[in-house]
Protein backbone atom coordinates (compact mmCIF):
# COMPACT_ATOMS: atom_id res chain seq x y z
CA UNK A 1 0.00 0.00 0.00
CA UNK A 2 3.33 1.89 0.63
CA UNK A 3 3.77 2.79 -2.93
CA UNK A 4 0.03 3.20 -3.41
CA UNK A 5 -0.11 6.32 -0.74
CA UNK A 6 3.38 7.66 -2.22
CA UNK A 7 0.87 8.10 -5.81
CA UNK A 8 -1.97 9.18 -3.82
CA UNK A 9 0.06 11.87 -2.25
CA UNK A 10 2.00 12.75 -5.41
CA UNK A 11 0.36 12.24 -8.38
CA UNK A 12 2.59 11.82 -11.28
CA UNK A 13 5.49 11.58 -9.61
CA UNK A 14 5.95 8.34 -11.22
CA UNK A 15 5.68 7.27 -14.64
CA UNK A 16 2.36 5.05 -15.60
CA UNK A 17 2.72 2.12 -17.85
CA UNK A 18 0.87 4.73 -20.41
CA UNK A 19 4.63 5.65 -21.60
CA UNK A 20 4.66 2.46 -23.54
CA UNK A 21 1.91 4.50 -26.00
CA UNK A 22 4.58 7.21 -26.57
CA UNK A 23 6.82 4.38 -27.78
CA UNK A 24 3.80 3.29 -30.23
CA UNK A 25 3.70 6.93 -31.19
CA UNK A 26 7.55 7.35 -31.92
CA UNK A 27 7.09 3.92 -34.22
CA UNK A 28 3.89 4.89 -36.26
CA UNK A 29 5.71 8.15 -37.29
CA UNK A 30 8.91 5.96 -37.30
CA UNK A 31 6.41 3.73 -40.35
CA UNK A 32 7.25 6.17 -43.04
CA UNK A 33 11.47 7.04 -42.87
CA UNK A 34 12.61 3.65 -41.65
CA UNK A 35 14.30 2.68 -44.29
CA UNK A 36 16.24 5.65 -44.92
CA UNK A 37 17.15 5.50 -41.42
CA UNK A 38 18.60 2.26 -41.98
CA UNK A 39 20.44 3.14 -45.45
CA UNK A 40 21.93 5.97 -43.73
CA UNK A 41 22.62 3.89 -40.60
CA UNK A 42 24.51 1.41 -42.15
CA UNK A 43 26.48 3.50 -44.58
CA UNK A 44 27.69 6.23 -42.48
CA UNK A 45 29.70 3.59 -40.36
CA UNK A 46 31.74 2.30 -43.85
CA UNK A 47 32.19 5.88 -44.76
CA UNK A 48 33.65 6.40 -41.67
CA UNK A 49 35.17 3.70 -40.88
CA UNK A 50 36.99 3.54 -44.46
CA UNK A 51 38.34 6.90 -44.68
CA UNK A 52 39.59 7.21 -40.84
CA UNK A 53 40.22 3.44 -39.70
CA UNK A 54 41.77 2.44 -43.43
CA UNK A 55 42.71 5.59 -45.22
CA UNK A 56 44.16 7.66 -42.35
CA UNK A 57 45.34 3.82 -40.56
CA UNK A 58 48.09 3.51 -42.97
CA UNK A 59 49.89 6.56 -41.92
CA UNK A 60 48.79 5.46 -38.10
CA UNK A 61 49.99 2.03 -38.80
CA UNK A 62 53.57 2.71 -40.61
CA UNK A 63 54.12 4.41 -37.57
CA UNK A 64 53.84 1.58 -35.09
CA UNK A 65 49.42 1.90 -35.12
CA UNK A 66 47.48 2.38 -32.25
CA UNK A 67 48.85 2.27 -28.43
CA UNK A 68 49.84 -1.45 -28.07
CA UNK A 69 50.46 -1.80 -31.65
CA UNK A 70 46.36 -2.36 -32.14
CA UNK A 71 46.05 -1.82 -35.80
CA UNK A 72 44.19 1.82 -36.12
CA UNK A 73 40.32 0.70 -37.60
CA UNK A 74 40.47 -1.85 -34.76
CA UNK A 75 41.09 0.67 -32.58
CA UNK A 76 38.94 3.71 -33.53
CA UNK A 77 35.55 1.45 -35.02
CA UNK A 78 34.34 0.92 -31.57
CA UNK A 79 34.82 4.39 -30.33
CA UNK A 80 33.30 5.33 -33.20
CA UNK A 81 30.12 2.94 -32.72
CA UNK A 82 29.79 4.87 -29.50
CA UNK A 83 30.18 8.45 -30.67
CA UNK A 84 27.81 7.64 -33.34
CA UNK A 85 24.87 6.46 -30.91
CA UNK A 86 26.06 9.72 -28.69
CA UNK A 87 25.93 12.11 -31.96
CA UNK A 88 21.98 10.73 -32.52
CA UNK A 89 21.22 10.68 -29.50
CA UNK A 90 22.06 13.69 -28.21
CA UNK A 91 20.09 15.41 -31.27
CA UNK A 92 17.36 13.45 -30.64
CA UNK A 93 16.69 14.74 -27.53
CA UNK A 94 17.02 18.29 -28.71
CA UNK A 95 15.36 19.66 -31.68
CA UNK A 96 12.59 16.84 -31.90
CA UNK A 97 11.73 17.32 -28.22
CA UNK A 98 11.89 20.94 -28.39
CA UNK A 99 9.31 20.87 -31.35
CA UNK A 100 7.22 18.63 -29.38
CA UNK A 101 6.96 21.12 -26.11
CA UNK A 102 7.22 23.98 -27.95
CA UNK A 103 6.58 24.39 -31.74
CA UNK A 104 3.97 21.57 -32.59
CA UNK A 105 2.76 21.43 -28.97
CA UNK A 106 2.03 17.88 -29.71
CA UNK A 107 3.14 17.06 -25.71
CA UNK A 108 0.26 19.06 -24.83
CA UNK A 109 -2.26 17.49 -26.63
CA UNK A 110 -1.15 14.23 -25.07
CA UNK A 111 -1.26 15.66 -21.77
CA UNK A 112 -5.22 15.66 -22.07
CA UNK A 113 -5.36 11.86 -22.35
CA UNK A 114 -4.53 9.97 -19.17
CA UNK A 115 -1.07 10.75 -20.23
CA UNK A 116 1.31 12.31 -17.55
CA UNK A 117 4.43 14.64 -18.04
CA UNK A 118 6.61 11.74 -16.44
CA UNK A 119 5.28 9.47 -19.54
CA UNK A 120 6.32 11.85 -22.42
CA UNK A 121 9.72 11.77 -20.86
CA UNK A 122 9.77 7.89 -20.06
CA UNK A 123 8.21 7.15 -23.42
CA UNK A 124 10.97 9.16 -25.45
CA UNK A 125 13.71 8.45 -23.42
CA UNK A 126 13.11 5.11 -24.52
CA UNK A 127 12.39 5.80 -28.13
CA UNK A 128 15.66 7.34 -28.31
CA UNK A 129 17.60 4.29 -26.73
CA UNK A 130 15.59 2.29 -28.90
CA UNK A 131 16.98 4.09 -31.80
CA UNK A 132 20.13 4.06 -30.84
CA UNK A 133 20.09 0.44 -30.44
CA UNK A 134 19.35 0.20 -33.85
CA UNK A 135 22.08 2.31 -35.11
CA UNK A 136 24.77 0.48 -32.83
CA UNK A 137 23.44 -3.21 -34.39
CA UNK A 138 24.23 -1.51 -37.90
CA UNK A 139 27.34 -0.01 -36.91
CA UNK A 140 28.60 -3.33 -35.43
CA UNK A 141 27.21 -5.62 -38.16
CA UNK A 142 29.86 -3.03 -40.72
CA UNK A 143 32.51 -3.40 -38.30
CA UNK A 144 32.33 -7.33 -38.07
CA UNK A 145 32.11 -6.82 -42.08
CA UNK A 146 35.14 -5.15 -42.32
CA UNK A 147 37.02 -7.46 -40.07
CA UNK A 148 37.75 -4.50 -37.56
CA UNK A 149 36.75 -6.49 -34.45
CA UNK A 150 39.07 -8.77 -32.42
CA UNK A 151 37.08 -10.15 -29.80
CA UNK A 152 33.32 -12.19 -29.60
CA UNK A 153 33.20 -9.51 -27.11
CA UNK A 154 32.50 -6.92 -29.62
CA UNK A 155 28.39 -7.47 -29.47
CA UNK A 156 28.85 -5.87 -25.81
CA UNK A 157 29.76 -3.15 -27.01
CA UNK A 158 26.08 -2.37 -28.29
CA UNK A 159 24.48 -1.95 -24.63
CA UNK A 160 27.34 0.08 -23.92
CA UNK A 161 26.39 2.73 -26.52
CA UNK A 162 23.03 2.64 -26.02
CA UNK A 163 24.05 3.24 -22.09
CA UNK A 164 26.28 6.29 -23.93
CA UNK A 165 23.34 7.18 -25.50
CA UNK A 166 21.37 7.58 -22.64
CA UNK A 167 23.57 8.92 -20.62
CA UNK A 168 23.28 11.79 -22.97
CA UNK A 169 20.16 11.93 -23.93
CA UNK A 170 18.31 12.53 -20.05
CA UNK A 171 20.28 15.62 -19.60
CA UNK A 172 20.16 16.90 -22.68
CA UNK A 173 15.99 16.49 -22.39
CA UNK A 174 16.28 17.53 -19.45
CA UNK A 175 17.83 20.68 -20.49
CA UNK A 176 15.66 20.97 -23.72
CA UNK A 177 12.34 21.46 -21.19
CA UNK A 178 13.85 24.32 -19.84
CA UNK A 179 14.49 26.03 -23.40
CA UNK A 180 12.35 28.08 -25.41
CA UNK A 181 14.23 28.55 -28.23
CA UNK A 182 16.83 26.05 -30.40
CA UNK A 183 19.65 28.90 -29.11
CA UNK A 184 20.70 26.46 -26.52
CA UNK A 185 21.46 24.23 -28.38
CA UNK A 186 23.81 25.55 -30.97
CA UNK A 187 26.02 26.37 -28.07
CA UNK A 188 25.42 22.59 -26.32
CA UNK A 189 26.87 21.28 -29.17
CA UNK A 190 29.25 23.89 -30.62
CA UNK A 191 30.78 23.92 -26.95
CA UNK A 192 29.90 20.65 -25.48
CA UNK A 193 29.04 17.64 -28.02
CA UNK A 194 31.74 18.23 -31.05
CA UNK A 195 34.98 19.38 -28.14
CA UNK A 196 33.72 15.71 -26.74
CA UNK A 197 33.28 14.07 -29.85
CA UNK A 198 36.77 14.49 -30.63
CA UNK A 199 38.59 14.95 -27.08
CA UNK A 200 37.28 11.76 -25.52
CA UNK A 201 39.62 9.44 -26.28
CA UNK A 202 37.97 8.33 -29.76
CA UNK A 203 40.94 9.21 -32.27
CA UNK A 204 43.84 9.04 -30.32
CA UNK A 205 44.17 8.26 -26.23
CA UNK A 206 43.31 11.12 -23.57
CA UNK A 207 46.81 10.10 -21.93
CA UNK A 208 47.76 12.19 -25.17
CA UNK A 209 45.98 15.65 -24.04
CA UNK A 210 47.74 18.48 -21.72
CA UNK A 211 47.54 16.76 -18.27
CA UNK A 212 45.29 19.28 -16.66
CA UNK A 213 42.40 18.17 -19.43
CA UNK A 214 43.32 14.67 -18.40
CA UNK A 215 40.33 14.67 -15.31
CA UNK A 216 38.01 16.55 -17.54
CA UNK A 217 38.02 13.50 -19.91
CA UNK A 218 37.46 10.94 -17.25
CA UNK A 219 33.88 12.87 -16.16
CA UNK A 220 32.94 12.76 -19.53
CA UNK A 221 30.55 10.26 -19.92
CA UNK A 222 31.51 9.32 -23.65
CA UNK A 223 34.75 8.60 -22.61
CA UNK A 224 33.69 5.79 -19.76
CA UNK A 225 31.61 4.64 -23.15
CA UNK A 226 34.38 4.67 -25.55
CA UNK A 227 37.05 3.66 -23.40
CA UNK A 228 34.37 0.44 -22.30
CA UNK A 229 33.16 -0.56 -25.67
CA UNK A 230 37.28 -1.00 -27.19
CA UNK A 231 38.07 -2.79 -24.47
CA UNK A 232 35.27 -5.14 -25.31
CA UNK A 233 36.06 -4.97 -28.84
CA UNK A 234 40.01 -5.66 -28.46
CA UNK A 235 38.90 -8.40 -25.96
CA UNK A 236 41.34 -6.56 -23.55
CA UNK A 237 38.75 -6.32 -20.77
CA UNK A 238 39.79 -5.26 -16.98
CA UNK A 239 36.54 -6.34 -15.29
CA UNK A 240 36.81 -2.99 -12.29
CA UNK A 241 37.46 -0.92 -15.03
CA UNK A 242 34.73 -1.83 -16.76
CA UNK A 243 32.27 -1.78 -13.88
CA UNK A 244 33.53 1.82 -13.18
CA UNK A 245 32.93 2.93 -16.66
CA UNK A 246 29.72 1.17 -17.17
CA UNK A 247 28.37 2.82 -13.31
CA UNK A 248 29.80 6.21 -14.51
CA UNK A 249 27.46 6.21 -17.74
CA UNK A 250 24.79 4.53 -15.48
CA UNK A 251 25.01 7.39 -13.00
CA UNK A 252 24.40 10.44 -15.55
CA UNK A 253 21.96 8.40 -17.19
CA UNK A 254 20.23 8.68 -14.21
CA UNK A 255 20.89 11.59 -12.99
CA UNK A 256 19.80 13.07 -16.14
CA UNK A 257 16.52 11.00 -15.55
CA UNK A 258 16.11 12.69 -12.19
CA UNK A 259 16.83 15.95 -13.66
CA UNK A 260 14.56 16.10 -16.22
CA UNK A 261 11.30 14.57 -13.92
CA UNK A 262 11.78 17.90 -12.64
CA UNK A 263 12.03 19.91 -15.91
CA UNK A 264 9.57 18.54 -17.48
CA UNK A 265 7.03 18.88 -14.50
CA UNK A 266 7.98 22.53 -14.23
CA UNK A 267 7.56 23.10 -18.17
CA UNK A 268 4.26 20.87 -19.43
CA UNK A 269 2.60 21.46 -15.50
CA UNK A 270 1.22 24.56 -15.21
CA UNK B 1 -9.07 32.99 -10.60
CA UNK B 2 -10.52 34.34 -7.76
CA UNK B 3 -13.59 33.33 -6.20
CA UNK B 4 -15.12 31.93 -9.20
CA UNK B 5 -17.99 29.37 -9.02
CA UNK B 6 -20.08 27.46 -11.10
CA UNK B 7 -21.50 23.98 -11.73
CA UNK B 8 -21.95 22.70 -15.30
CA UNK B 9 -24.99 19.61 -15.45
CA UNK B 10 -24.74 16.66 -17.83
CA UNK B 11 -25.92 17.39 -21.56
CA UNK B 12 -25.89 21.07 -21.35
CA UNK B 13 -23.90 23.45 -23.25
CA UNK B 14 -22.09 25.77 -20.93
CA UNK B 15 -20.35 28.65 -22.10
CA UNK B 16 -17.79 31.11 -20.39
CA UNK B 17 -17.54 34.53 -21.95
CA UNK B 18 -14.79 36.83 -21.21
CA UNK B 19 -12.36 39.85 -22.76
CA UNK B 20 -8.97 38.35 -23.35
CA UNK B 21 -7.35 37.59 -19.72
CA UNK B 22 -10.66 37.20 -17.82
CA UNK B 23 -9.43 33.63 -16.98
CA UNK B 24 -11.70 30.89 -19.71
CA UNK B 25 -8.56 29.60 -20.64
CA UNK B 26 -7.14 28.74 -17.19
CA UNK B 27 -10.85 27.52 -16.14
CA UNK B 28 -10.75 25.08 -18.60
CA UNK B 29 -7.14 23.78 -18.02
CA UNK B 30 -8.26 23.36 -14.60
CA UNK B 31 -11.49 21.75 -15.87
CA UNK B 32 -8.69 19.66 -18.04
CA UNK B 33 -6.90 18.81 -15.07
CA UNK B 34 -3.37 19.49 -16.91
CA UNK B 35 -3.41 22.89 -14.74
CA UNK B 36 -2.92 22.67 -10.76
CA UNK B 37 -5.73 23.87 -8.70
CA UNK B 38 -3.95 26.21 -6.18
CA UNK B 39 -7.10 27.43 -3.84
CA UNK B 40 -11.03 26.20 -3.36
CA UNK B 41 -12.71 23.06 -4.79
CA UNK B 42 -12.86 22.11 -7.86
CA UNK B 43 -14.91 18.46 -8.86
CA UNK B 44 -15.15 16.84 -12.45
CA UNK B 45 -17.33 13.98 -12.40
CA UNK B 46 -17.67 13.95 -8.93
CA UNK B 47 -13.87 13.52 -8.43
CA UNK B 48 -10.93 15.18 -7.06
CA UNK B 49 -8.60 16.73 -10.01
CA UNK B 50 -5.09 16.40 -7.84
CA UNK B 51 -6.14 12.63 -7.05
CA UNK B 52 -7.67 11.43 -9.92
CA UNK B 53 -6.25 13.56 -13.13
CA UNK B 54 -6.08 10.23 -15.71
CA UNK B 55 -9.19 9.04 -14.69
CA UNK B 56 -11.18 12.49 -15.33
CA UNK B 57 -8.93 12.98 -18.30
CA UNK B 58 -10.11 9.24 -19.42
CA UNK B 59 -13.44 10.86 -19.78
CA UNK B 60 -13.06 14.39 -20.98
CA UNK B 61 -12.34 15.49 -24.29
CA UNK B 62 -10.66 18.80 -25.03
CA UNK B 63 -10.00 20.90 -28.47
CA UNK B 64 -7.61 23.44 -27.34
CA UNK B 65 -6.86 27.01 -28.56
CA UNK B 66 -4.00 26.23 -30.51
CA UNK B 67 -4.46 22.93 -32.86
CA UNK B 68 -1.36 21.10 -31.76
CA UNK B 69 -2.05 18.48 -34.48
CA UNK B 70 0.74 15.74 -35.19
CA UNK B 71 2.25 17.09 -38.51
CA UNK B 72 4.88 14.09 -38.57
CA UNK B 73 1.69 11.67 -38.72
CA UNK B 74 -1.54 11.40 -41.29
CA UNK B 75 -5.24 12.73 -40.58
CA UNK B 76 -6.23 8.83 -39.65
CA UNK B 77 -3.00 8.65 -38.21
CA UNK B 78 -3.49 11.29 -35.68
CA UNK B 79 -6.92 9.96 -34.44
CA UNK B 80 -5.61 6.37 -34.18
CA UNK B 81 -2.47 7.40 -31.98
CA UNK B 82 -4.88 9.48 -29.89
CA UNK B 83 -7.30 6.59 -29.18
CA UNK B 84 -4.00 4.43 -28.02
CA UNK B 85 -3.58 7.08 -25.44
CA UNK B 86 -7.17 6.37 -24.33
CA UNK B 87 -6.60 2.46 -24.18
CA UNK B 88 -8.06 1.99 -27.12
CA UNK B 89 -7.41 -1.46 -28.81
CA UNK B 90 -5.96 -0.70 -32.48
CA UNK B 91 -8.95 -2.10 -34.24
CA UNK B 92 -11.74 -0.08 -31.98
CA UNK B 93 -9.53 3.04 -32.45
CA UNK B 94 -8.93 2.77 -36.07
CA UNK B 95 -13.08 1.96 -36.26
CA UNK B 96 -13.88 5.32 -34.52
CA UNK B 97 -11.11 7.07 -36.22
CA UNK B 98 -12.85 6.49 -39.53
CA UNK B 99 -16.86 6.97 -37.98
CA UNK B 100 -15.37 10.51 -36.65
CA UNK B 101 -13.62 11.71 -39.96
CA UNK B 102 -17.11 10.79 -41.46
CA UNK B 103 -18.78 12.79 -39.00
CA UNK B 104 -16.22 16.13 -39.15
CA UNK B 105 -16.05 15.38 -43.36
CA UNK B 106 -12.36 14.50 -43.67
CA UNK B 107 -13.11 10.93 -45.08
CA UNK B 108 -11.25 11.99 -48.43
CA UNK B 109 -8.11 13.63 -46.56
CA UNK B 110 -7.74 10.42 -44.17
CA UNK B 111 -4.31 9.62 -45.67
CA UNK B 112 -3.20 13.02 -45.98
CA UNK B 113 -0.49 14.98 -44.04
CA UNK B 114 -2.18 17.47 -41.49
CA UNK B 115 0.25 20.54 -42.67
CA UNK B 116 -1.81 21.27 -45.69
CA UNK B 117 -5.32 20.95 -44.44
CA UNK B 118 -7.11 24.64 -44.33
CA UNK B 119 -7.67 26.42 -40.66
CA UNK B 120 -11.45 25.07 -40.79
CA UNK B 121 -10.39 21.49 -41.61
CA UNK B 122 -7.93 20.91 -38.81
CA UNK B 123 -10.16 22.29 -36.11
CA UNK B 124 -12.96 19.63 -37.32
CA UNK B 125 -9.95 17.09 -36.68
CA UNK B 126 -9.15 18.38 -33.62
CA UNK B 127 -12.41 17.97 -32.58
CA UNK B 128 -12.95 13.92 -33.78
CA UNK B 129 -9.29 13.82 -32.01
CA UNK B 130 -11.19 14.93 -29.10
CA UNK B 131 -14.28 12.70 -29.71
CA UNK B 132 -11.78 9.07 -29.91
CA UNK B 133 -12.51 8.32 -26.38
CA UNK B 134 -16.21 9.11 -26.34
CA UNK B 135 -16.09 12.03 -23.75
CA UNK B 136 -18.99 12.62 -21.62
CA UNK B 137 -17.62 16.25 -21.31
CA UNK B 138 -15.96 18.02 -24.25
CA UNK B 139 -14.27 21.28 -23.59
CA UNK B 140 -13.26 23.59 -26.16
CA UNK B 141 -11.21 26.30 -25.73
CA UNK B 142 -12.12 29.30 -28.28
CA UNK B 143 -13.15 26.62 -30.66
CA UNK B 144 -14.12 29.03 -34.06
CA UNK B 145 -11.70 31.37 -33.75
CA UNK B 146 -9.92 32.28 -37.02
CA UNK B 147 -12.55 30.63 -39.26
CA UNK B 148 -14.51 31.89 -41.99
CA UNK B 149 -18.30 32.24 -41.61
CA UNK B 150 -18.45 28.72 -44.14
CA UNK B 151 -16.40 26.49 -41.28
CA UNK B 152 -17.79 28.14 -38.58
CA UNK B 153 -21.14 27.30 -39.00
CA UNK B 154 -20.51 23.72 -40.22
CA UNK B 155 -18.74 23.90 -36.59
CA UNK B 156 -21.73 25.02 -34.74
CA UNK B 157 -24.05 21.88 -36.95
CA UNK B 158 -21.18 19.40 -35.79
CA UNK B 159 -21.08 20.42 -32.10
CA UNK B 160 -25.08 21.24 -32.28
CA UNK B 161 -25.52 17.16 -32.93
CA UNK B 162 -23.34 16.38 -30.13
CA UNK B 163 -25.49 18.13 -27.59
CA UNK B 164 -28.22 16.42 -28.92
CA UNK B 165 -26.57 13.20 -28.22
CA UNK B 166 -26.20 13.94 -24.45
CA UNK B 167 -22.54 15.17 -24.50
CA UNK B 168 -21.69 17.75 -22.30
CA UNK B 169 -20.13 20.81 -24.03
CA UNK B 170 -18.01 23.20 -21.95
CA UNK B 171 -16.81 26.24 -24.42
CA UNK B 172 -15.08 29.35 -24.17
CA UNK B 173 -15.58 31.89 -26.92
CA UNK B 174 -15.67 35.93 -27.13
CA UNK B 175 -18.19 35.44 -30.54
CA UNK B 176 -21.54 36.06 -29.12
CA UNK B 177 -23.05 34.95 -31.53
CA UNK B 178 -21.33 31.49 -30.68
CA UNK B 179 -22.41 31.65 -27.26
CA UNK B 180 -26.07 32.56 -28.41
CA UNK B 181 -26.22 29.59 -30.88
CA UNK B 182 -24.60 26.63 -28.89
CA UNK B 183 -24.84 27.51 -25.17
CA UNK B 184 -28.03 26.46 -22.94
CA UNK B 185 -26.11 28.59 -19.90
CA UNK B 186 -22.95 30.87 -19.64
CA UNK B 187 -21.33 33.16 -17.10
CA UNK B 188 -19.80 36.23 -18.29
CA UNK B 189 -15.99 36.73 -16.79
CA UNK B 190 -13.85 39.25 -16.21
CA UNK B 191 -10.91 40.16 -14.24
CA UNK B 192 -10.81 36.22 -13.06
CA UNK B 193 -14.02 37.13 -11.92
CA UNK B 194 -17.93 35.94 -12.42
CA UNK B 195 -19.97 38.71 -13.38
CA UNK B 196 -23.32 37.38 -14.56
CA UNK B 197 -24.35 34.29 -15.09
CA UNK B 198 -28.00 32.79 -16.59
CA UNK B 199 -28.98 31.58 -20.13
CA UNK B 200 -28.46 33.94 -22.98
CA UNK B 201 -31.98 34.79 -22.91
CA UNK B 202 -32.16 35.86 -19.17
CA UNK B 203 -28.79 37.69 -19.39
CA UNK B 204 -30.20 39.62 -22.33
CA UNK B 205 -33.47 40.24 -20.15
CA UNK B 206 -31.68 41.05 -16.79
CA UNK B 207 -28.83 43.15 -18.62
CA UNK B 208 -30.20 45.38 -21.65
CA UNK B 209 -33.53 45.61 -22.99
CA UNK B 210 -35.39 43.86 -25.52
CA UNK B 211 -34.51 46.59 -28.13
CA UNK B 212 -31.83 48.80 -28.61
CA UNK B 213 -32.35 51.97 -31.21
CA UNK B 214 -28.70 53.13 -32.46
CA UNK B 215 -28.78 56.55 -33.25
CA UNK B 216 -25.44 57.56 -35.81
CA UNK B 217 -24.21 61.44 -35.86
CA UNK B 218 -22.20 62.90 -38.10
CA UNK B 219 -18.89 63.14 -36.51
CA UNK B 220 -19.21 67.06 -36.87
CA UNK B 221 -22.53 67.71 -35.02
CA UNK B 222 -21.32 65.01 -32.05
CA UNK B 223 -18.35 66.71 -31.66
CA UNK B 224 -17.50 69.19 -28.62
CA UNK B 225 -20.52 70.82 -27.14
CA UNK B 226 -22.97 69.63 -30.06
CA UNK B 227 -22.63 66.41 -27.64
CA UNK B 228 -23.42 67.44 -24.26
CA UNK B 229 -26.12 69.41 -25.69
CA UNK B 230 -27.32 65.90 -27.06
CA UNK B 231 -27.60 64.43 -23.95
CA UNK B 232 -30.58 66.92 -23.10
CA UNK B 233 -32.57 66.40 -26.13
CA UNK B 234 -32.28 62.28 -25.21
CA UNK B 235 -32.97 62.69 -21.78
CA UNK B 236 -35.91 60.82 -20.32
CA UNK B 237 -35.93 58.53 -23.79
CA UNK B 238 -35.52 55.61 -22.38
CA UNK B 239 -34.30 54.12 -19.37
CA UNK B 240 -30.76 53.51 -20.18
CA UNK B 241 -28.84 55.82 -22.67
CA UNK B 242 -24.88 54.97 -23.83
CA UNK B 243 -23.23 57.75 -25.90
CA UNK B 244 -20.14 56.42 -27.73
CA UNK B 245 -18.13 58.97 -29.85
CA UNK B 246 -20.02 57.87 -33.19
CA UNK B 247 -22.98 56.87 -32.06
CA UNK B 248 -25.78 57.01 -29.14
CA UNK B 249 -27.61 53.51 -28.12
CA UNK B 250 -30.82 53.81 -26.93
CA UNK B 251 -31.91 50.79 -24.72
CA UNK B 252 -35.92 50.67 -24.93
CA UNK B 253 -38.45 48.00 -24.97
CA UNK B 254 -39.83 49.74 -27.78
CA UNK B 255 -37.37 51.07 -30.83
CA UNK B 256 -39.61 52.73 -33.28
CA UNK B 257 -41.34 54.56 -30.26
CA UNK B 258 -38.43 55.92 -29.35
CA UNK B 259 -37.11 57.15 -32.33
CA UNK B 260 -40.10 58.83 -33.12
CA UNK B 261 -39.98 60.80 -29.65
CA UNK B 262 -36.46 61.71 -30.58
CA UNK B 263 -37.66 62.78 -34.10
CA UNK B 264 -40.25 65.42 -32.72
CA UNK B 265 -37.54 66.11 -30.10
CA UNK B 266 -36.17 67.81 -33.52
CA UNK B 267 -32.99 65.31 -33.36
CA UNK B 268 -31.90 64.64 -37.32
CA UNK B 269 -29.35 61.94 -36.75
CA UNK B 270 -27.57 60.59 -40.15
CA UNK B 271 -28.48 57.13 -39.56
CA UNK B 272 -31.14 55.23 -37.62
CA UNK B 273 -31.29 51.36 -36.76
CA UNK B 274 -33.73 49.58 -34.05
CA UNK B 275 -32.18 46.15 -33.20
CA UNK B 276 -33.31 43.48 -31.14
CA UNK B 277 -31.17 43.78 -27.44
CA UNK B 278 -27.84 41.04 -27.74
CA UNK B 279 -25.37 39.17 -25.84
CA UNK B 280 -23.15 41.65 -27.28
CA UNK B 281 -24.83 44.28 -25.07
CA UNK B 282 -24.83 42.50 -21.91
CA UNK B 283 -21.39 41.79 -22.73
CA UNK B 284 -20.06 45.32 -23.21
CA UNK B 285 -21.96 46.46 -20.50
CA UNK B 286 -20.73 43.77 -18.01
CA UNK B 287 -17.01 44.08 -19.42
CA UNK B 288 -16.73 47.54 -20.36
CA UNK B 289 -15.77 49.05 -23.82
CA UNK B 290 -12.03 49.86 -22.86
CA UNK B 291 -9.53 47.05 -25.01
CA UNK B 292 -8.16 44.86 -22.67
CA UNK B 293 -5.02 43.41 -23.73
Amino acid sequence: MTALDLRRARPGVIASRHWVRVLEHDLLVFRRGWHSYLLSGLSQPFLYLVAMGIGMGLYVNRNGGAPGGVPYLDYIAPALLVTQAMMAAAFESAWPIMGKIQWEKTYHAALNTPLGALDLLAGDLMWIGFRATLLSVLFLAVIVGLGAAVSPLVVLAVPVAVLTALAFAAPIMAFTATQTGDGGFNALFRFGITPLFLFSGTFFPIEKLPLFLQPLAWITPLYHGVAAARSLSLGQVEPIGLAVHVAALSAVALAGLAAGRITFRRRLVV
Amino acid sequence: MDGIDFDVAPGEAFGFLGPNGAGKTSTMRMIGTVSPVTAGELTVFGLDPALHGARIRSRLGVVPQADTLDNELSVLENLLIYGRYFDLPWSESRRRAVDLLEFVQLTERSGDKVEPLSGGMKRRLVIARALINEPSLLLLDEPTTGLDPQARHLLWDRLYRLKQRGVTLCLTTHYMDEAEQLCDRLVVMDRARIVAEGSPRELIDRYVTREVLELRFNPTESDGDDSSSLDGQLEGLAERIEQLPDRVLVYTADGEAAAATAYERGLRPASILVRRGSLEDVFLHLTGRSLVD
